[in-house]
């Protein structure tokens, strides 16, 4: 008895965490909302939403600040779960959506919509989301081998990038006039999103957040190692595949919507995992909250420090991130 | 009663073949250890038989029904496998043991009392009550061991493979695995199919000993009939002493190298001296 307790305990205190991820998302999204170039009184937002008093930030509020909120939810919680699979997948824990080949599929893809065809940007998302799918079935494609392995994968996947990367810089030489107007893709932010990019990425989130959660138990059985995962009656081959088309699927619609965001992916598993340790039942709620409550905050802070010119969230998350990580690493808590 | 067959089993990667029309018969409540040198296909052999990877030609039969063609789950309940190599794993012991009831459970059932019993059963005959909250990671190797052990008991198999179960362990952890294995056998009737190391425990431990080299099975048969001076030859390249001991009637064997490296030695020596 006193052994369930403890049990019990444990997963309290689990529990626990993940609320207060779900806190720190909230505050995030209501911080969000409320600072920009413009500060909106917080009695004019709840106004709004009560559908109360009309307020004069009612506009603001909602074309602008509410939908770009929620394009940063979305994108931090899929980067975040695309992430937090994939390292489960890969057995690596470097693996993060860019190293199965999205980012620079969606790159290349988006660079060529930017440059070459500046007058069409309604094109960027879908061709960014299409390049980014190819790009990663093609490195899947090319690590086959009865079956995947996770270091064929990687490797695939950097040759891959390293390729088209190459591509990339050969169309900012050759058109050098035109790379002001992609640096907000190349390094990821969020201003002017809105409703339309909402709409483009929320059922990719809702479908792959589903079907995550309905692997929780099979990335559990994978942890535990190809053999026995095997033994246990696991279909490896076929998790695999599935979960990192799953992770494909969400780590491409966040990129063509927001352009080439780093770090999330890598970041805010691995210190989830820290924080909740790797039963994926605790670990991907808390992966998603986090990374939305992250990438919310870190737009936040991006559009209030230097207002009124704005950041964009990757150069954010680079300049926040990249030193957290090597904190981490230096506590050998990697 | 027969209750895995292998018929005519191959095994290739690439353009190299690791198994070479292997038969194999194994029979119920027998424990059987699979010995050969390195890189002799064993663990090739081990995973063709417990549905861990299909051979490239030929079947292997579970009761007669083809293995391969039963699902994965279903077999998982029949057979489980200790891997050679486990990572270290960041769980408590009871958890990594709970891990076992997977295939006796359905996507969204969850661990009832009696699974909570099975649990219990397995770190009690693993003799890991003191240790059941601790972290896997934190074990010794022979502590380590025994957790993985555990977590195949609470399968329930029917048939249980070991791949070197005792090859990092020092001998009294060594001597507790195969105690648990033996003992297995004898209160629960589960068929044992271990490939072991140490050719002494194999001949004091098994019922039938299967003896791989090059990717082709060399002999079948128990201790007595198989272990002999020509085989130990033939196989492992050693010159052996085997004689039964009269206490137990356990074959004890005693091996040295063909070549006599002492010889070697003292050619050093001289060849030194004379520079
Ligand atoms: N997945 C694989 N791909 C290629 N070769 C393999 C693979 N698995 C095993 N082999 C080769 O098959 C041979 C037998 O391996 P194995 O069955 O592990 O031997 P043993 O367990 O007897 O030491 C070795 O030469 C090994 O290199
Ligand atoms: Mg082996």
């Amino acid at each position: 008895m006193s052994k369930k307790q403890a049990l019990r305990d444990r997963r309290g205190w689990k529990g626990f965490i993940i609320v207060f991820f779900a806190i720190l998302l909230i505050l995030s999204m209501l911080l969000s909302i409320r600072f920009g170039s413009v500060n909106i009184p917080l009695s004019d937002i709840l106004a709004t939403f009560t559908g109360g008093i009309q307020s004069d930030f009612q506009n603001i509020i909602w074309n602008i600040r509410v939908p770009r909120t929620f394009v940063a939810v979305l994108v931090g919680a899929n980067l975040a779960v695309a992430g937090v699979l994939l390292q489960g997948i890969m057995k690596n824990p470097l693996a993060d959506p860019y190293i199965i080949g999205v980012s620079s599929g969606a790159g290349l893809a988006g660079m060529i919509v930017l440059i070459l065809y500046p007058h069409l940007p309604h094109l960027l998302t879908p061709v960014a989301f299409i390049g980014a799918t190819i790009v990663a079935f093609t490195v899947y494609a090319l690590a086959w081998e009865k079956g995947i392995a996770p270091t064929r994968i990687i490797l695939a996947g950097v040759a891959i990038s390293a390729f088209l990367g190459s591509g990339i810089s050969a169309l900012m030489v050759f058109y050098s006039d035109r790379v002001q107007g992609t640096i907000d893709f190349m390094v990821g932010g969020l201003s002017a999103r809105s409703w339309p990019q909402v709409e483009i990425i929320l059922p990719y989130s809702i479908i792959g957040i589903i079907l995550a959660i309905i692997g929780i138990r099979k990335m559990n059985l994978l942890m535990l190692g190809d053999r026995t995962a095997k033994s246990l009656g696991a279909r490896v081959e076929w998790i695999r595949f599935s979960m990192t088309a799953v992770a494909t699927l969400l780590a491409a619609s966040a990129v063509s919507v927001v352009g080439l965001l780093g770090f999330v992916g890598l970041i805010v598993p691995h210190t989830a995992r820290l924080i909740v340790g790797n039963d994926y039942r605790v670990l991907l709620p808390a992966s998603i909250f986090l990374g939305a409550a992250i990438l919310t905050a870190s737009d936040t802070v991006g559009r209030i420090v230097f207002a009124p010119i704005e950041i964009p969230v990757g150069v954010i998350m680079g300049a926040l991130g990249a030193p957290f990580f090597l904190y981490l690493l230096r506590r050998k808590m990697i | 009663m027969t209750v895995l067959q292998a018929t005519s089993i191959s095994q290739s990667y690439s353009n190299k073949q690791v198994l070479k029309k292997i038969d194999l018969k194994l029979n119920e409540g027998r424990i059987y250890s699979i010995i050969g040198p390195n890189g002799s296909g064993k663990s090739t052999l081990l995973h063709a038989l417990s549905r861990q990877v299909k051979p490239t030609k030929g079947d292997v039969y579970w009761k007669e029904k083809n293995l391969y063609q039963l699902s994965p789950k279903k077999v998982a309940q029949e057979l489980a496998l200790l891997a050679q190599v486990n990572d270290p794993m960041d769980l408590t012991v009871e958890q990594l043991v709970s891990y076992g009831r997977t295939p006796h459970k359905s996507l969204l059932q969850r661990l009832d009392e009696k699974d909570q019993e099975i649990i219990d059963e397995a770190i009690d005959l693993t003799k890991l009550n003191a240790l059941r909250k601790r972290n896997v990671s934190n074990l010794s190797g022979g502590e380590r061991q025994r957790a993985w052990i555990a977590l195949c008991l609470a399968q329930q198999p029917k048939v249980f493979f070991l791949d070197e179960p005792t090859t990092y362990l020092d001998i009294s952890h060594q001597l507790d695995v195969l105690e648990i294995v033996s003992r297995l056998k004898k209160t629960m009737d589960v068929t044992v199919v271990m490939v072991l190391h140490d050719l002494n425990h194999a001949a004091s431990y098994s019922d039938e000993v299967i003896v791989v080299k090059e990717g082709r099975i060399y002999g079948q048969g128990t201790p007595k009939e198989i272990m002999n001076q020509k085989m130990f030859k033939e196989v492992f390249h050693v010159q052996s002493d085997i004689y039964e001991d009269e206490r137990d009637g356990i074959l004890r064997i005693v091996m040295k190298p063909l070549i006599n490296f002492n010889d070697n030695q003292s050619f050093f020596k001289e060849r030194r001296a004379s520079v």
